[in-house]
């Protein structure tokens, strides 16, 4: 009976536990299929290449990245841009404030995206793990087990989730949004499709762009994902193996004690 | 090593001699691991290896982390980041030893509550029960502070709110609460002296480990049958027992493999499940998160803190007796912190002279109970004060005290136990034997 009841137990911890992370509904999130979910997912480099010409192109005008370095945009298992094409891409497109000078200067691959903090819009380095987009059913955040936590497919429902709507709040203008926890928004809609041309010629509706900067910030908030999930399963492939060992080794040296196990 | 029968190390050779007339370590640990153990141990009887791992995984890493992260709320934010983009296996490590906090809470939750149900706190067993519960008293301490480190938002608020209950004692409260927090409010001053707690406290830990070990390796280990060990003689002893190494080392290693196994899942491919997003978001004094919740470690006593609240009949009674001292708020800080009071008692509170809950037929269901609670009180601690919440909790809290203080005292003089086998071998054989040995085959006792 104890036995039953501490393999309940530990099911419902597990169960219930994530609950405890998915206080706070949020508004509606669509599903978003990226290929990087999944014990075997990995970023389609294609689409961070993407997402950084849309971050590049539009969210950085009031976005900062403050703790993405440009080095790492030539990291094979993120976006994989040749190192002189991103010391030409971050000398071209950032400044950075170098205290040395004591001045503005363009950026180099061993400087960080600049902060922008102008219009208090939030730094997006780290927004993919800092919202969950799921959090049902019934707040208990079990279906953050298969689905993910949800921080790319909430920012890619944010971007898409515009109505048109606005209200006027104190002064500022607010506009409606479906994803956004209380429905207004501050930020005016960011995309509205075709916002950039894309340099592979993927096609650039709203919905593409949105899911690629997702998909990008999801790198930039966890660039080192590739290298966990194989470490993650190699682990569990040595573990489980070494499980197996240890069993049989357990199995055989009580053997002798136990002879033969007997109903009850 | 008191007590139990057994063989003592020997030195033979010339060297061997030499050291231990001079210090006697080999034979402490020849003892330690040859200790005589009871051999029907189920697998219940395995987070303590668990428990030891985790504690030396965490030291390990943690004391990996300190050497790239700087405790200065200007810094550590940018330095966590730092270790989780350029250090070598910064990201493992981080993972890991976040993670690893809730696989110590995992181990030891279950630890906990299979010494609640076979009785291992009872005579005489009560300082190692003590002493466990000051270990996780401290365990919780040190994660708590643990969580502050990375400054993030939880980081930030969590602090504020749990330094908060101590401004809720009466009179010097908020002086308590300045002295936590060595300002006004936290800051700089309350990081840094986290940090420093948060790096001693896993050795005063590890220290007391050693005792809970020394204390009940001189009682010898509790089994589930709670039938002791013979002591008549090594003879009678040695049908009892088997020696630590290999049979039990073998099986919890088996049983840590397979944990672990779980664990890199965990970390490999989920390893913010547990956490909360709002840790990544830097700490930010002048914005509130919508919903401050602990960690899940600590949800069933969040839900006991909030459950008493002013319109509760026995808050009401207790204000109006104190005239006023003991209010709501202080009177959930005292039920939180009585509530793990009262588990700590529990070798005074209950009155059985049935040591497994095995034999105990009505315990059992209690029990049972005693378990659901703690889970329900941990859902709903993630929960908002709302109906119907507001009422679960009040409901799940007054049964997590009613066990202890009512139930556990009379269960002990109503309740029947029913027949305990005579000695363990007698248990282990009705379970195991050889194939010729056909006597005894049913038994009364259920399977575990």
């Amino acid at each position: 009976m104890f036995k039953k009841l501490a393999l309940t137990a530990a099911l419902a911890l597990a169960l219930t536990s994530g609950g405890a992370f998915a206080a706070g509904e949020g508004g509606h999130i669509e599903d978003f299929d990226f290929s990087f979910e999944g014990p075997f997912g990995s970023y389609d480099q294609q689409q961070l290449q993407r997402g950084l010409q849309v971050y590049t192109e539009v969210c950085s005008a009031c976005h900062g990245l403050r703790y993405v370095p440009f080095r790492t945009l030539s990291s094979e298992s993120g976006p994989g841009i040749p190192e002189d094409q991103v010391r030409a891409y971050a000398d071209q497109n950032f400044q950075v404030f170098d205290a040395e000078i004591d001045d503005l200067r363009n950026a180099t691959p061993a400087d960080n995206f600049p902060p922008n903090t102008s219009l208090g819009a939030p730094d997006l380095s780290m927004m993919a793990k800092a919202r969950a987009g799921f959090h049902g059913p019934y707040g208990t955040g079990i279906n953050q087990f298969l689905k993910g936590i949800g921080g790319p497919e909430y920012i890619a429902s944010l971007l898409t989730g515009y109505t048109g709507e606005t209200i006027e709040q104190a002064g500022t203008v607010l506009y409606e949004n479906h994803a956004f926890p209380s429905g207004y928004i501050s930020m005016p809609p960011p995309l509205s499709g075709d916002d950039v041309e894309y340099a592979d010629g993927h096609e650039s509706d709203m919905h593409n762009e949105a899911k690629d900067v997702a998909a990008f910030l999801m790198w930039a908030a966890e660039p080192k994902m590739m290298a966990r999930k194989q470490a993650g399963f190699v682990g569990v492939v040595f573990l489980t193996l070494l499980s197996v060992l240890l069993y049989l080794t357990n199995k055989r040296i009580w053997a002798p004690i136990k002879g033969k196990k007997k109903h009850g | 090593m008191a007590g139990i029968p057994h063989d003592h190390y020997e030195p033979k050779t010339g060297g061997e001699k030499w050291v231990h007339s001079r210090l006697p370590i080999i034979g402490l640990l020849y003892d330690t691991i040859m200790a005589p153990t009871p051999k029907n141990l189920n697998w219940m009887w395995i987070w303590g290896i668990v428990l030891t791992f985790t504690l030396v995984l965490q030291i390990a890493t943690g004391i990996s982390l300190v050497m790239h992260y700087t405790p200065d709320t200007s810094m550590a934010f940018a330095s966590v980041e730092h270790i989780m983009r350029d250090v070598n296996g910064g990201w493992a490590l981080r993972y890991m030893h976040a993670n690893g906090a809730s696989l110590f809470f995992v181990a030891v939750y279950a630890h906990i509550f299979r010494g609640l149900y076979y009785g291992s706190y009872k005579a005489p067993r009560e300082i190692t029960w003590i002493i466990g519960m000051l270990i996780y008293l401290l365990m919780m301490g040190t994660a708590f502070m643990g969580y502050v480190l990375p400054w993030g938002q939880m980081s930030f608020w969590g602090a504020t709110v749990i330094t908060g209950l101590f401004g809720a004692i009466p009179f010097i409260g908020e002086s308590i609460q300045t002295w936590l927090l060595g300002g006004p409010a936290v800051d700089n001053y309350t990081l840094t002296r986290f940090f420093s707690l948060h790096y001693l406290f896993p050795f005063v830990i590890a220290g007391l480990v050693i005792v809970h070990i020394w204390a009940f390796h001189s009682t010898g280990n509790n089994n589930p049958t709670g039938v002791e060990v013979r002591r008549t003689s090594k003879a009678d002893a040695d049908k009892d027992t088997l020696p630590f190494w290999p049979y039990f080392v073998i099986k919890d290693l088996f049983a840590l493999a397979v944990i672990l196994a779980i664990f890199f899942a965990v970390v490999g491919f989920m390893p913010n499940y547990l956490g909360h997003p709002d840790n990544y978001i830097e700490a930010n004094p002048l914005a509130t998160p919508a919903h401050i919740v602990p960690e899940w470690y600590f949800l069933p006593y969040y839900a006991i803190l909030r459950a008493f609240t002013a319109d509760v009949w026995v808050v009401q009674i207790v204000s109006f007796v104190t005239g006023g001292i003991v209010d709501a708020k202080f009177f959930g800080v005292l039920a939180m912190f009585g509530a793990i009071a009262v588990m700590a008692l529990a070798p005074w509170l209950d009155t059985s002279s049935v040591r497994s809950g095995r034999y105990r037929p009505m315990f059992k269901w209690w029990f049972a109970l005693l378990v659901i609670d703690f889970i329900v009180l941990m859902w709903v601690g993630s929960q908002q004060t709302v109906f119907p919440y507001d009422w679960i909790s009040l409901i799940a809290a007054a049964y997590w005290f009613a066990y202890f203080l009512v139930i556990l005292p009379l269960l002990g003089v109503i309740e029947k136990p029913v027949a305990r086998p005579e000695t363990i071998e007698a248990d282990f054989a009705s379970h195991y034997g050889k194939s010729s040995d056909a006597a005894g085959t049913t038994s009364a006792t259920p399977a575990e």
